[in-house]
């Protein structure tokens, strides 16, 4: 079953047009990277999902249920953390969760032992300082405890990563991780590294639409058929097969890289042993999700 | 109503510990004490600027301080609280639209409607809270010193002044919705309230308007009967109830 689910959403800021019929389909219990640039409309998109901004068209379900604009009842199912989470400084961290838990629903006594259990969780049990005080990462360790706090279906990240360390960064993405086995996290970033290593699925969203969607397997395994990568012993040999196949591409490291539609492999690895070129390694390359990106948004 | 009283609590504590409660307890505390002592000592000080006042012609008699003086000082004293009370509160909506901590509670199914009638609840509780302590220290200290029912139609005059503040806060309640940021809010709450004055100009509107209500010492002095002053009073309360009443639907519409 899709957890979340978008049909031609349009979103006009004045004659600015942000979101341009975007689809996408987020599975039930995967960790989705909806990756896009600054300003590519991510946010936008995940604020109409939460009802907090009015599509101009389209439909968006939440659990199989549509999201209404103002007060959606499909919040109930939805958890989220913004990339800079604000929260009632007056308070202290325990107080903000069990002030989370009140307007959730939640009753007294699962609020008492899941507050202790994500404060213990986020490393922020012992801390008894108001809000005001708390450093960004202790605010985005409170973010994902409010966010995980009543057991949401749907959890909405929006770039939770984009202003920590490395060591906040790992912290968060743990956690994440961790969330998986009970809900959907929707993980909205421009930091690949991030994806690669905790997301199932991935969208690329690119001038206001979704440009390419599928599992991180899938995608990567569809591009690793289509490009090689080969290295060759010396400058003269690569410089020949340069100039024999202008599609080829000279990699930084001094391998060569091409692609199955631009040169068939059978035709390059014939000119390779016509000319009796040196060949030391030749193999199917394993692209990033920062290639892939680069290649659906043609940067 | 569970999430009425968790957002309200959430309210009180924030008012407790940001200060505002203090400082509006002892703001009509001080206004509240302030009313008499200013009409007790008015003897005194005409006697100590007697000379001065001897000097450019003018002779000091012997005055005779009555309950009426300290309830005028009372009506000429609660705007100034009522102005200070909206200055503080004014922000009360757009402080959480500008610090975004508004979003976190919406997307847990907090229902828009309950934040605004939260924070309507605890502006008029404050609001009748400190007006009727102010109230309560001047009215002490006047049955202490002097008479309190020499003035006449007092409690009724005190009634009209609480509807206007009532009236005011409708307004800062509308004014929020309508605008993002403070200023907004000041601004438009200050417009009408100014129309309102200028209108008061012309005789026709005159006792239909809200800001007739702030016309207590004709009430206390007898010169004016509470007939006079209920269409003003029913159409105060009226429109205090339709601003929070349309509040709800404008917020419910609000991009955030």
């Amino acid at each position: 079953m899709d957890m979340l689910h978008i049909q031609g959403l349009y979103k006009n800021f004045g004659e600015k047009a942000v979101l341009k019929g975007l689809d996408l389909t987020v599975p039930e219990h995967s960790i989705f990277g909806f990756i896009g640039k600054n300003g590519a409309g991510k946010t936008t998109t995940i604020k109409t999902v939460l009802g907090l901004l009015k599509a101009d068209a389209g439909r968006i379900l939440v659990n199989g249920e549509e999201v209404i604009y103002g007060d959606s009842p499909t919040n109930r199912h939805i958890s989220y953390l913004p990339d800079v989470p604000a929260f009632y400084s007056f308070m202290t961290a325990e107080e903000y969760l069990q002030f989370c838990g009140r307007i959730s629903g939640m009753d007294p006594a699962q609020i008492r032992s899941r507050c202790k259990e994500l404060l213990l969780l986020v490393g922020l049990a012992e801390e008894k300082h108001r809000i005001k005080g708390f450093s960004r990462g202790m605010k985005q360790r409170l973010g994902i405890a409010q966010a995980l706090l009543n057991r949401p279906k749907l959890l909405i990240c929006d770039e939770p990563t984009s202003a920590l360390d490395p060591v906040g960064r790992k912290e968060i993405l743990d956690i994440l991780l961790a969330a998986r086995q009970q809900t959907t996290v929707l993980f909205s970033t421009h930091i690949l590294s991030d994806v690669e290593r905790i997301c199932t699925d991935v969208a690329f969203l690119n001038n206001g639409i979704v440009e390419l969607q599928g599992t991180v397997a899938d995608i990567k395994s569809k591009f690793r058929n289509d490009i090689y990568r080969l290295e060759t012993g010396s400058d003269a040999a690569r410089n020949q097969l340069l100039a024999a196949f202008p599609g080829m591409e000279a990699a930084q490291d001094g391998s060569l890289q091409f692609r199955q539609q631009c040169h068939d492999v059978h035709a390059v690895l014939g000119f390779i042993a016509e000319n009796r070129l040196p060949l030391t390694r030749m193999e199917q390359a394993e692209p990033t999700l920062e290639n892939l990106f680069m290649e659906v948004t043609g940067q | 109503m569970k999430h009425f009283l968790a957002f309200t609590q959430k309210e009180a504590l924030e008012q407790r510990r940001s200060g505002k409660l203090l400082f509006l307890g002892i703001l009509f505390a001080l206004f509240g004490i302030m009313n008499p002592a200013v009409a007790k000592l008015t003897p005194w000080l005409l006697e100590v600027m007697a000379d001065a006042l001897a000097q450019s012609g003018m002779t000091v008699t012997e005055v005779t301080v009555t309950a009426l003086d300290s309830w005028v000082q009372f009506f000429k004293n609660i705007p100034m609280a009522l102005i200070a009370f909206a200055l503080l509160e004014g922000s009360i909506f757009t402080k959480e639209y500008q610090t975004g901590t508004l979003v976190l509670s919406l997307t847990k199914g907090l229902k828009r409607h309950t934040v605004v009638l939260s924070k309507a609840a605890v502006l008029t509780v404050l609001w009748s809270a400190g007006y009727w302590l102010c109230f309560a220290i001047t009215y002490g200290y006047n049955a202490y010193y002097w008479d309190n029912t020499i003035a006449q139609n007092l409690m009724f005059s005190a009634v009209c002044w609480w509807v206007l503040g009532l009236w005011i806060i409708g307004l800062l309640a509308l004014f929020s919705v309508l605008s993002g940021a403070s200023t907004g809010v000041y601004l438009g709450t200050g417009a009408v309230a100014l129309i309102c004055s200028l209108l008061q100009f012309l005789p026709k509107l005159q006792k239909y308007l809200p800001t007739a209500l702030a016309d207590g010492n004709s009430l206390i002095y007898g010169l004016k009967s509470p007939a006079d002053y209920m269409p003003a009073l029913v159409i105060a309360a009226g429109m205090a109830l339709g601003c929070f009443a349309a509040s709800i639907p404008i917020f419910r519409k609000k991009q955030l």
